[in-house]
C-alpha cells in the first residue's frame, strides 16, 4: 500500500501543463498529473472538472493543445486508442467495450490473434487465453461467448486484455459503476495484484469509499484546473470533498432538519399491502404520505429498482393490493400511474430517459405533452417558459434551451430529466439513482431540490446506493436485502450506520469499505415489512 | 457448446427430414442425379448467399446483389457477342466491375456513415439501370467456350454429375468457412457485427473491413452472374430479379442473425439447399404451382425467426440473472 516516493525514479507517466479547449471552452488548463510505477492513483473531480478530457487526451481520442506527456521520460502523443495501446497505455471504460458475441479468447486477442501460415490458430489462442486469465483467478470456458458472463467478469477480461497488450499504464474509467459489492472486491484484488507487478493504475470513480479502499494517491481537478495531489492516507475525507467542491462543505447538506411537513398523521397518498411479484420482489407493505421522502436502500440487486418499477406499474404485481387516496387501484402500466399523478426518473438515463437528439426544451416538456395528448400541442411560448423556468430552477448548465441534450454533461442531463417530471407536477415522484454518475456539487443541489419539492407537498420515493445521500434526505428508509423489504427506519433512526447495519444483518452482505456496522441493528423493525 | 450451434443443428435437421420425406414419396428422389442438379441449379444463389452472409454478419445488408447478377449477365453478353471479347477476359472484367461496385458502396457506407440499406438500395437501382443502358434485349451467348465449360463435370454412376457451377459453389463455401473462422478478417467481421464502436475501440480496422466486405459481396455477386450466364446461356437485364431477397432468406434460415454478429457460413449452405429442396419437390410433384415454393419458404422463414428469437430469450434470460433488472 505504500507508494514510491515521487523523487525516487523517473515517474511512469508525467503530464505537465496539459491544456485542451473545445470551441473556446477551456476543458483543461495547465494540468499536471504524475503516475508512478505500482501505484493506484485516483483521478477525482466534479463533472466538467476535466477528468474525461484528460483521459481522452491520454488515450489518443483527443489531441492536446499544449503541454507535455511523457511515458518513462519519453514524450508521447498518441493519435488513436490503438496507438495509445501500443504505447503501453491501456484503458477500460465504464461500459465494457468488448464484444458479447465473440468468445472470451477472441475478445482477448482480437487484432493480434496467434496465426500459423497466415491463419488464426484457434487452439493456440484458446490456450493462451486460459493462461492469461489465470492470474485473475478466472477459470472459465474461454470458447464461450463473452456475453454469457457477468459484467464483473467482462470487466476483468477487459482489464486482462489491456494488461496483456503490455500495458504499463492502466486507466480504469468508472469500472465499478455497475458492479455489486462482491464484484467490486474481486476487482480490487485484481488491481492490487497488478499494482504489485509495477503497473500504474489511474482510477476514476465517484465512490469515495472505493478511493480510500484502494488508492495510494489522489489528484483532484476542478473546472479544468489542478486543485492538488495528495496521499490518500494524509487526506481526510472531508478535506477531499472540500477540494472537489472548492469550498468548505456545508454541514447542513448532510444533516438536514426535516420540517414538520408530512408527519405520520397524514393520510397516505399511496398504500401498498402484501404487494409483490414472483421472482422480482417479495410481498411488501409500504405507505407513502404527501410531503415525505421515502428512501429505498440496499445493495445492487436487492430489489430496490424492482420495488420502484412495481409502484410505477412498469412491472405488474401478481399479488397484494394498492390504494391511492384510499381507493383501490390496479397499476397495470405506467400510463395508469401517470394518470394517478406518479412520475418516474429511471436509473439508466441514456437508455430509458433522455432523447439525445432533441433539445433540452423538448426533453423537458416531453412528459407534460404526453400527458396532455399529442393532439393538443403546448404553445411554443409556453414550452419556452417551462424550459427556461426549470433551467433556472435546477441550474441546468446549457448555453440555451435549444441545445441537443446529448451535448450536456451527465449531471445536467439528469437534472433535465428531473425537470421533465417536475413539469407535470406529480404527486408522487419516483427517483431511481438520481445522483448516479453525478459530481458532488450537483449532488448537493439535487438533494436541496428534493427537500424543496417535499415542502410543497410532493411525495418522493428514492432509490439510491449512496447511503449518505439517502440518510440525508429521507424521512423513512426501507431497507431491502435479497429481494425482501427487511427493515423500515424512521426519523431519528435514519442514519448511515443503521442502514448499513440493516443491510449487513447477514454476514458478508455489506458494501465494501462501508463503515463497520454496530453489533445490532437497533431501531430496525422485524423483517418482512412494517407491522400492520 | 450445443447451444451455440443450435440454430445450425435445427436447420440441418429440417433439411435431412425434408429430404427423407421427399425420398419417401418419390423413390427416384434420393439419387446422385437429383442431388447434383440441386447443387447446379442453386449454385448462383449459394455463391451470392456467401457474400450476403458476410455482409449480414458484419451488421449490414446488401440489396444490390440481384441487380449485380443481372448486370453481369448483360455485360458478359455484350462483351462477348457484340464487342468480340474472349469470355475469359469478359469474366475478369465482370469480376473487376462488380468487386469495384461493391467496394464503392462500402466506401460510401463507411465514409458518410450511411445506412447500408439505403446505399445498397441505391446500388440496386444503379446496377439494374446500367444493365438496361447496355441493352434491353435478351442476348444469347453462343461462344464455344460456354459449351465447353457447361460440359465440365465430375460424373458419377447413375447419371449424377457435379457441374462446374456446383464445384465453384462448393469451393466458395469452403473458402468462406476458412475466411470466417480462421482469419483475422473473419474475426473483424464478427466484431463489427457485434458492436461497431467497441470494435473500433479494440483496434478493429472498421473502414477497411467495411469496404472489403461489400467488395467481397459485390465480387461474389459478379461470380454468381458468370455462373448464371453459363447456366442460362444468355444476358438479360431483368435476370435474377429478387435474388437479393432469396439470399437474405437463405442466410436467415441458415441461422445468421439479421442484426449481425451471430451466425455461420455453413448454415447459409444448408439454407440454400432447403430452398432448392422445396423447389425440387414441387418440380417432382408436377401438379403444384411453383408459387408454393414462396409460401413454404415464407412459412419456414417465419418459423426460423421465431426460433431464433426464442433461443435468444433463453440465452439472455440466463445471463440476466447476474444483472439487476
Amino acid at each position: 500500500m505504500t507508494a514510491p516516493s515521487p523523487d525516487a525514479s523517473p515517474p511512469l507517466l508525467a503530464i505537465r501543463g496539459l491544456s485542451k479547449a473545445f470551441l473556446g471552452v477551456q476543458a483543461l488548463d495547465g494540468v499536471d498529473f504524475t503516475l508512478h510505477h505500482g501505484e493506484v492513483h485516483a483521478l477525482l473531480g466534479e463533472n466538467g472538472a476535466g477528468k474525461s478530457t484528460l483521459i481522452k487526451t491520454l488515450t489518443g481520442v483527443y489531441q492536446r493543445d499544449a503541454g507535455l506527456v511523457a511515458l518513462e521520460g519519453r514524450e508521447i502523443a498518441p493519435r488513436s486508442v490503438d496507438e495509445a495501446q501500443r504505447l503501453h497505455i491501456g484503458t477500460v471504460f465504464q461500459e465494457v467495450n468488448l464484444l458479447p458475441n465473440l468468445s472470451v479468447a477472441e475478445n482477448l486477442f482480437l487484432g493480434r490473434q496467434p496465426t500459423r501460415f497466415g491463419f488464426v490458430d484457434r487452439r493456440a489462442m484458446n490456450r493462451r487465453a486460459r493462461a492469461v486469465l489465470v492470474p485473475y483467478g478466472l477459470a472459465i470456458d474461454v470458447t464461450a461467448p463473452l456475453g454469457r458472463f457477468s459484467v464483473a467478469t467482462q470487466q476483468i477480461i477487459a482489464i486482462a486484455r489491456a494488461v496483456d497488450m503490455s500495458a504499463k499504464v492502466l486507466i480504469l474509467d468508472e469500472p465499478t459503476a455497475s458492479l455489486d459489492a462482491q464484484e467490486v472486491a474481486v476487482l480490487f484484488t485484481v488491481m492490487r495484484t497488478l499494482k504489485a507487478r509495477g503497473i500504474g493504475i489511474v482510477f476514476v470513480t465517484h465512490f469515495l469509499d472505493q478511493v480510500y479502499a484502494v488508492c495510494d494517491r489522489i489528484t483532484v481537478l476542478r473546472n479544468g484546473r489542478l486543485v492538488g495531489e495528495r496521499r490518500t492516507a494524509e487526506l481526510p475525507r472531508l478535506d477531499l470533498v472540500a477540494m472537489m467542491l472548492g469550498r468548505e462543505l456545508e454541514e447542513a447538506a448532510h444533516r438536514i432538519e426535516l420540517g414538520p411537513a408530512g408527519g405520520d398523521d397524514r393520510a397516505p397518498l399511496a398504500r401498498f399491502r402484501g404487494y409483490g411479484k414472483a421472482r422480482s420482489v417479495e410481498p411488501f407493505d409500504l405507505d407513502i404520505r404527501p410531503g415525505e421522502v421515502v428512501g429505498l436502500a440496499g445493495l445492487l440487486g436487492s430489489g430496490r429498482t424492482e420495488t420502484a418499477r412495481l409502484v410505477f406499474g412498469m412491472d405488474r404485481a401478481d399479488r397484494g393490493e394498492a390504494t391511492v387516496d384510499g381507493r383501490p387501484v390496479r397499476l397495470r402500466d405506467p400510463r395508469t400511474a401517470i394518470r394517478l399523478g406518479f412520475g418516474f426518473c429511471p436509473e439508466d438515463r441514456k437508455k430509458e430517459g433522455i432523447v439525445g437528439e432533441l433539445s433540452v426544451r423538448e426533453n423537458i416538456i416531453l412528459a407534460l405533452q404526453a400527458r396532455q395528448g399529442w393532439l393538443k400541442p403546448l404553445p411554443r411560448r409556453r414550452q419556452e417558459e417551462i424550459a427556461d423556468r426549470f433551467i433556472r430552477l435546477l441550474d441546468i448548465r446549457t448555453p440555451d434551451a435549444e441545445r441537443p441534450i446529448q451535448l450536456l454533461s451527465g449531471g445536467n442531463q439528469q437534472k433535465a430529466l428531473l425537470a421533465r417530471w417536475l413539469a407535470t407536477e406529480p404527486r408522487l415522484l419516483i427517483l431511481d439513482e438520481p445522483t448516479r454518475g453525478i459530481d458532488v456539487g450537483a449532488h448537493a443541489e439535487i438533494i436541496r431540490l428534493i427537500e424543496r419539492l417535499c415542502a410543497d407537498g410532493m411525495a418522493l420515493l428514492v432509490v439510491s446506493s449512496e447511503l449518505e445521500e439517502i440518510a440525508a434526505y429521507s424521512r423513512r428508509v426501507v431497507v431491502l436485502r435479497d429481494r425482501r423489504h427487511v427493515a423500515e427506519l424512521r426519523g431519528e433512526e435514519v442514519t448511515v450506520e443503521r442502514i448499513v447495519a440493516a443491510i449487513a444483518a447477514e454476514p458478508g452482505a455489506k458494501e465494501p469499505g462501508a463503515k463497520e456496522p454496530g453489533a445490532t441493528a437497533p431501531g430496525a423493525t422485524a423483517p418482512g415489512g412494517a407491522p400492520r | 457448446m450445443i447451444q451455440r450451434f443450435l440454430p445450425l443443428i435445427v436447420t440441418s435437421a429440417v433439411l435431412v427430414v425434408g429430404f427423407l420425406l421427399c425420398a419417401a414419396q418419390f423413390p427416384n428422389f434420393a439419387s446422385l442425379r437429383v442431388v447434383g442438379n440441386l447443387l447446379t441449379d442453386n449454385a448462383f444463389l449459394g455463391i451470392t448467399a456467401v457474400g450476403m452472409t458476410f455482409v449480414i454478419l458484419s451488421g449490414g445488408i446488401d440489396l444490390s446483389v440481384g441487380a449485380v447478377i443481372g448486370f453481369t449477365t448483360v455485360l458478359l453478353a455484350v462483351l462477348i457477342e457484340q464487342a468480340g471479347w474472349h469470355p475469359a477476359a469478359a469474366f475478369a472484367a465482370a469480376l473487376a466491375v462488380s468487386t469495384g461496385f461493391g467496394a464503392a458502396m462500402g466506401l460510401v457506407i463507411h465514409v458518410f456513415r450511411m445506412p447500408p440499406f439505403i446505399v445498397t438500395l441505391a446500388g440496386m437501382f444503379i446496377a439494374r439501370g446500367m444493365g438496361f443502358v447496355l441493352t434491353t434485349d435478351s442476348i444469347p451467348v453462343n461462344h464455344p467456350l460456354y459449351g465447353v465449360l457447361n460440359d465440365v463435370a465430375l460424373r458419377f454412376d447413375g447419371g449424377g454429375r457435379l457441374s462446374l457451377p456446383a464445384m465453384l459453389m462448393l469451393a466458395v463455401f469452403a473458402l468462406a468457412v476458412v475466411l470466417a473462422h480462421w482469419t483475422r478478417f473473419g474475426a473483424n467481421l464478427y466484431a463489427l457485427g457485434g458492436n461497431r464502436q467497441s470494435a473500433e475501440l479494440m483496434g478493429v480496422p472498421v473502414g477497411r473491413t467495411t469496404v472489403l466486405v461489400y467488395a467481397l459481396s459485390g465480387g461474389l455477386a459478379g461470380l454468381a452472374g458468370i455462373v448464371f450466364s453459363l447456366y442460362t446461356g444468355a444476358g438479360y437485364s431483368l435476370a435474377a430479379t429478387g435474388v437479393e431477397l432469396d439470399t437474405i432468406t437463405a442466410v436467415v434460415i441458415g441461422g445468421t442473425q439479421l442484426t449481425g454478429g451471430y451466425g455461420y457460413v455453413a448454415g447459409t449452405f444448408v439454407g440454400v439447399l432447403i430452398q432448392g429442396l422445396i423447389q425440387t419437390y414441387i418440380t417432382f410433384d408436377g401438379s403444384l404451382s411453383s408459387w408454393w415454393t414462396k409460401i413454404v419458404i415464407g412459412a419456414l422463414l417465419f418459423i426460423f425467426i421465431l426460433l431464433q428469437k426464442g433461443l435468444l430469450a433463453v440465452w439472455t434470460g440466463r445471463g440476466g440473472e447476474t444483472a439487476e433488472a
